[in-house]
């Protein structure tokens, strides 16, 4: 069990050796992680203050310098309050940045509604060239991150605050645009990113026992999306359900349906935060108040 | 280079900007003509063009106000970096001169246009090369209606924060914004104490004398902090009609005012 946030402060400790890899904060260095980075290599870590328009605009700053940059804040500040920065500053000059978002999702818990960023997906989704992409767990965040390192242009990464389970183990691969699958029954698909694929993992695991006969996808690039996997996936098993931790409007169940209704019509049952804000309460609370549980993945199939 | 070529050079860009706005039938004449004389003296004189070993340019440059792009743009093809000919496509459908600056264009960095950015895009190139010990200054235009934008501020603290002392930017203050007088829109006055409160070296001048210009930034590469040249400009300079007049920051000339500006220019 651990954090995608607390993996990511992990990969930055080690990449840290490159001296060419530069890490930038808003006042947030104990809460996205970077603080370990900060303290052995405090020349290389660039702490803006509580600035994040000034963040994202620094770092590309750097990045077009030839510098490997990873910019951290909270979801709800990366890509709400500096989306201008976002969109017409890294996106629109191409710049190579790794805008490393935590505290993304409902996840948050006691901050509440304010903090919790369930429209990210949505709207860096629709930024012009912006990659998006979601690790489900620390093997994944590193090596998402690691791949991230490789490809040009901007990327947005989609971290969490509550600790995971952990899912991949070292022979895992991860590729832009690629998707991973758990298990073969045809019964029904399970798409998930994220802190939801766990969650979808143990649904399977319970449905198995039913006799009921489901796979997994882990849609980590959420953008761009596996469109294959999904097609293949609504050709063979019969019923497809998604969950996220984001806004059913513009999340991932937006996102597949689009492909479904371009290119294999089918229904889609969608789980997620349903055009309302969020709720202060644990995380776990939160998720069961927003059924983000598997006990609601399973009801869909029953 | 001698005052009179400068001026010369700068002469030319200002017909180059009034015909791209008049053939566009768009852009904005007013904030071009005004920081016309600074990019002459960064491009034509201050600036250290050549790159260094791992292909970047030594000294960088950011127009943070990019709605002056016919400016920037009619300066890089003055110094080669797009051919002379491309710019009377600016703004239409089959050229690549963008409305605003765009980085794909040669010669451009960094694309702009939202108000408030360039400073702290300049900061990161700063720190960069402060990182990497690297020779070179960065220097960026801001315009003066564009400091109402928070960012700049935030920009102005991480400056002070990282003491760079190799950042040069230019405040073009031409007095005016698209609703009016900047005073009346939101007032920007006590401009230099407001930058030497937040760190900054601040020099005021005329941001037409070309004199004036060069030695500031000779000045401004002793100083131990960020740099903030105010210089003082006349919106729409060297067209009779267009200077001082807010309405002209983002309107096109029609034909008898475009022949009129030419000839204006070419006394």
């Amino acid at each position: 069990m651990k954090s995608t946030r607390k993996a990511y402060g992990e990969f930055l400790l080690e990449v840290g050796k490159n001296k060419d890899v530069v890490v930038l904060d808003a006042d947030l260095a104990n809460a996205t992680k970077t603080d370990a980075f900060m303290k052995e290599y405090p020349n290389r870590h660039i702490d803006v203050g509580i600035a994040e328009q000034d963040l994202v605009g620094t770092a590309c700053g750097l990045a077009l310098s030839g510098k490997t940059v990873f910019a951290s804040t909270f979801a709800i500040f990366m890509s709400g309050r500096a989306y201008d920065q976002v969109r017409n500053t890294a996106a629109y000059s191409h710049v190579n940045v790794n805008l490393c978002a935590t505290h993304a999702g409902v996840m948050v818990g006691e901050d509440g509604p304010t903090h919790q960023c369930i429209e990210d997906v949505a709207l860096m989704n629709v930024v012009p060239t912006m990659k998006v992409l979601s690790p489900a767990d620390d093997i994944s965040t590193k090596k998402i991150l690691s791949m991230c390192m490789q490809e040009s242009g901007p990327k947005y990464i989609r971290l969490g605050r509550s600790d995971v389970e952990d899912i991949y183990d070292e022979n895992a691969t991860f590729k832009i645009g690629g998707s991973n699958t758990f298990g073969d029954g045809n019964d029904g698909t399970i798409f998930a990113y994220g802190p939801t694929v766990s969650i979808a993992l143990n649904a399977k695991k319970e449905l198995e026992e039913k006799g009921i006969n489901v796979r997994v996808v882990d849609l980590y690039s959420i953008k761009p999306v596996d469109r294959d996997t999904i097609i293949k996936c609504a050709k063979e098993t019969n019923k497809l359900v998604s969950i996220e931790d984001h806004s059913v409007i513009g999340g991932i169940g937006s996102i597949i349906s689009n492909v479904l209704c371009e290119e294999y019509p089918k229904k889609l049952e969608k789980i997620g935060i349903n055009d309302t804000f969020g709720k202060s309460g644990s995380a776990k609370a939160v998720y069961e108040h927003f059924g983000l549980t598997k006990e609601n993945i399973m009801s869909k199939f029953e | 280079m001698k005052i009179e070529e400068l001026q010369a050079i700068a002469n030319n860009i200002r017909k180059d900007i009034v015909e791209m706005v008049y053939l566009a039938e768009s852009g904005h004449p007013g904030g071009s003509l005004s920081c016309t004389d600074i990019l002459v003296a960064l491009y034509h004189e201050k600036m250290n063009l050549n790159l260094d070993e791992n292909g970047q340019r030594i000294d960088k440059f950011i127009l943070s106000k990019g709605h002056a792009a016919p400016a920037y743009y009619a300066v890089l093809a003055s110094k080669g970096y797009i051919p002379h000919e491309d710019l009377k496509g600016f703004r239409k459908i089959d050229s690549y001169l963008e409305g605003h600056p765009s980085n794909k264009i040669n010669g451009v960095d960094v694309s702009s246009g939202s108000l408030g950015q360039g400073l702290s895009i300049a900061n990161g190139m700063a720190l960069a090369k402060k990182l990497d010990n690297k020779e070179g200054y960065v220097y960026c235009i801001l315009g003066d209606g564009e400091i109402e934008e928070g960012q700049i501020w935030e920009a102005c603290m991480t400056a002070n924060k990282y003491k760079l002392n190799n950042l040069i930017a230019f405040l073009d203050y031409n007095g005016l914004q698209i609703d009016g007088n900047i005073k009346d829109v939101k007032s920007v006055d006590n401009l230099k104490e407001k930058f030497e409160s937040f760190g900054f070296y601040v020099q005021e001048i005329d941001g037409h004398d070309f004199n004036e210009i060069i030695n500031a930034i000779d000045k401004a590469k002793l100083s131990t902090k960020p740099n903030m040249i105010i210089a003082k400009t006349i919106k729409g300079k060297g067209v009779s009609y267009m200077e001082n007049v807010a309405a002209w920051h983002g309107k096109a000339p029609n034909e008898d005012e475009y022949n009129i500006a030419i000839k204006e220019l070419s006394k």
